[in-house]
């Protein structure tokens, strides 16, 4: 692999459960965790997951944004409101269950 | 494990009434004297449809088979049994239909119990008439509404707090079955009524209220918890199973959008300084959980008619027209639309909707995908017509199924056929099709003032 780091990971490749899923019909939600605290500290170092790069890659408001780092549950939580209702035309995926693919292919240093 | 003396022991039986549960688990959850069992059966998680069509989930079948055990094992105990969100939704509907499955299993079963019966469900003036008054204030994310909206509801649940289930047990109803009602106010209504503080009684309720989900085994089945004074500790009700700090702790990430301030009827639940310590591999322990009481504020749901819906799935193989979907799906719904002037009263876009995505290039992240625009070797298509009648929606279905299929790219001279549909007919009459439209809360309430209740002897001899 050339140029990269060989300490380097992915996030998909780090974290033991990455998921979305709807929290009420008008919000998403997404959990990363971890098995253990040095994983979880490391993804929590490198900042890559914050309200810039999450704003961008769904495309939503700063502000709409809750992230929360949770030691004890060694687990990086973040949730804004749906691009649309739960249910209304169009809907796509009424668990939201398949929106965190983005998150996956975060270079972990 | 010991009870403790001051302490009340929760069961809960399995994440969802209908779930299932292992019977090795209730009969060693049987045995360990819970003082109450508590189990919701839905939510507003698998879409509008449950409220707006007042049906429910779960099949009656899947009900019979856990309600019946819960009878039989609430009856070997005699403590209370407190079933909320009956019917998914928990409209009226949904409490009458738990009702009469439960009177039935009791006939069966040879079992003696008082009944108690909360129902929730509001009429659209009432809502109507709080809007106007500025009670109700939509919820974070919730689409304003009017009062034209709330008319259009055909139905509307209030959702209980632990108070309405405590109406219920000063009245010594040993089975209760309540329309909507917040999944943690099943459990915390008794340990509150007997005096333990709320920061311990909640936040175990938020962590027991999907059964061993939280637990190293996800699966449908029971978490046995104990309350008391400074705390509270969980384990599984299955004996290979554990509930370890990490897991208990997480929990309360699930379905949640803020996983530190949870929101009840009665106030704010603050698990921000909670500490969990491991009392075994199988138990954890969790104090510091703090309950800040707020004015009583009740939520609204409801659910109005969409539309009939048919639906068409297929394929597409051809790369000439995969590498130009966007322009070929564009042209023919342009015609589309003079087909639903000619055939039908309606306007597209209007009273008729078409929606075509294609499975394989942007279809579950719709605008939101970070790969767009990529051009697969092969693509599905969902075809989604919504119409105020079902035959118009199969009429408008029919047309553009079959315009589709054969509609012309310019690399080929001649008739294609351009869509593997796998049925025939292709097109699938979904019913209506429901939407969320009320998610508001009503303020300046008390606990009871918006539910109804009824009590019964049943009597087997």
């Amino acid at each position: 692999m050339p140029e990269q780091n060989s300490t380097t990971t992915t996030l998909g490749e780090l974290a033991s459960l990455v998921r979305s899923k709807n929290a009420g019909p008008f919000w998403v939600t997404f959990d990363v965790m971890f098995d253990t605290d040095d994983d979880f500290q490391r993804v929590v170092d490198s900042q890559l997951i914050n309200r810039e790069w999450v704003a961008s890659t769904w495309q939503i408001a700063r502000d709409e944004i809750v992230l929360v780092e949770l030691k004890a549950a060694r687990a990086i939580k973040f949730s804004f409101p749906r691009q649309q209702v739960q249910g209304d035309p169009g809907e796509s995926d009424q668990y939201s269950g398949q929106q965190y693919a983005p998150l996956l292919a975060l270079c972990i240093a | 494990m010991t009870k403790c003396v001051d302490g009340i022991r929760v069961f809960a039986p399995t994440g969802a009434l209908g779930m299932g549960f292992l019977d090795e688990s209730l009969a060693r959850a049987v045995q360990m004297k819970p003082d109450v069992i508590a189990c919701d059966a839905g939510s507003t998680d698998s879409g509008p449809h449950y409220l707006g069509a007042a049906k429910p989930k779960m099949s009656e079948q899947a009900i019979r088979r856990d309600m019946g055990r819960l009878l039989k094992a609430r009856d070997s105990l005699k403590v209370p049994l407190i079933i909320g969100s009956c019917g998914t939704s928990g409209t009226d509907t949904g409490v009458d239909w738990m009702r009469d499955i439960t009177l039935a299993l009791a006939t069966e079963n040879n079992l003696t119990f008082k009944l108690g019966l909360a129902y929730c469900e509001q009429s659209s003036d009432q809502v109507a008439k709080w809007m106007l008054d500025s009670k109700i204030q939509a919820l974070p994310g919730a689409p304003a509404t009017n009062s034209d909206d709330a008319a259009s509801c055909t139905h509307i649940v209030a959702m209980m707090g632990a108070e309405a289930i405590q109406h219920l047990l000063e009245q010594d109803c040993d089975v209760i079955l309540a329309g909507r009602t917040t999944d943690t106010a099943l459990f915390a209504a008794l340990p509150l009524m007997r005096g333990l503080p709320p920061g311990p009684v909640w936040h175990c309720a938020k962590t027991i209220e999907c059964g061993a989900v939280c637990s190293t085994k996800m699966r449908a089945d029971g978490l046995m918890a104990d309350i008391d004074a400074s705390g509270f500790e969980v384990e599984p009700t299955a004996l290979d199973a554990g509930c370890t700090p990490l897991g208990v702790a997480s929990h309360t990430l699930y379905e949640n959008a803020d996983p530190i301030y949870i929101t009840e009827p009665s106030g704010v639940l603050d698990t921000g300084n909670a500490q969990y310590l491991a009392i075994n591999e199988r138990r954890t322990r969790v104090t510091g959980s703090g309950f800040e009481h707020k004015p009583y504020s009740i939520k609204l749901e409801g659910a109005a008619p969409l539309g009939y819906q048919t639906v068409a799935v297929g394929g597409i193989r051809d790369p000439y027209i995969l590498r130009q979907l966007e322009p070929w799906t564009a042209e023919m719904m342009e015609a589309f639309e003079l087909r639903v002037a000619e055939l039908t009263p309606y306007t597209l876009g209007d009273e008729v909707r078409i929606d075509i995505s294609y499975y394989g290039r942007d279809a579950v992240m719709l605008s939101g995908e970070t790969e767009a625009d990529k051009v697969n070797h092969e693509n599905g298509i969902l075809i989604v017509v919504t119409a105020p009648e079902q035959e118009t929606a199969n009429t408008v279905a029919r047309f553009v199924t079959h315009a589709a299929s054969h509609w012309p790219i310019p690399e080929w001279k001649g008739f294609i056929s351009g869509i593997a549909f796998p049925f025939s007919p292709p097109e699938i009459d979904r019913g209506m099709a429901y939407r969320f439209v009320l998610h508001h809360v009503v303020t300046d309430i008390s606990p009871l003032e918006l539910f109804r209740f009824k009590t019964l002897e049943v009597k087997n001899a």
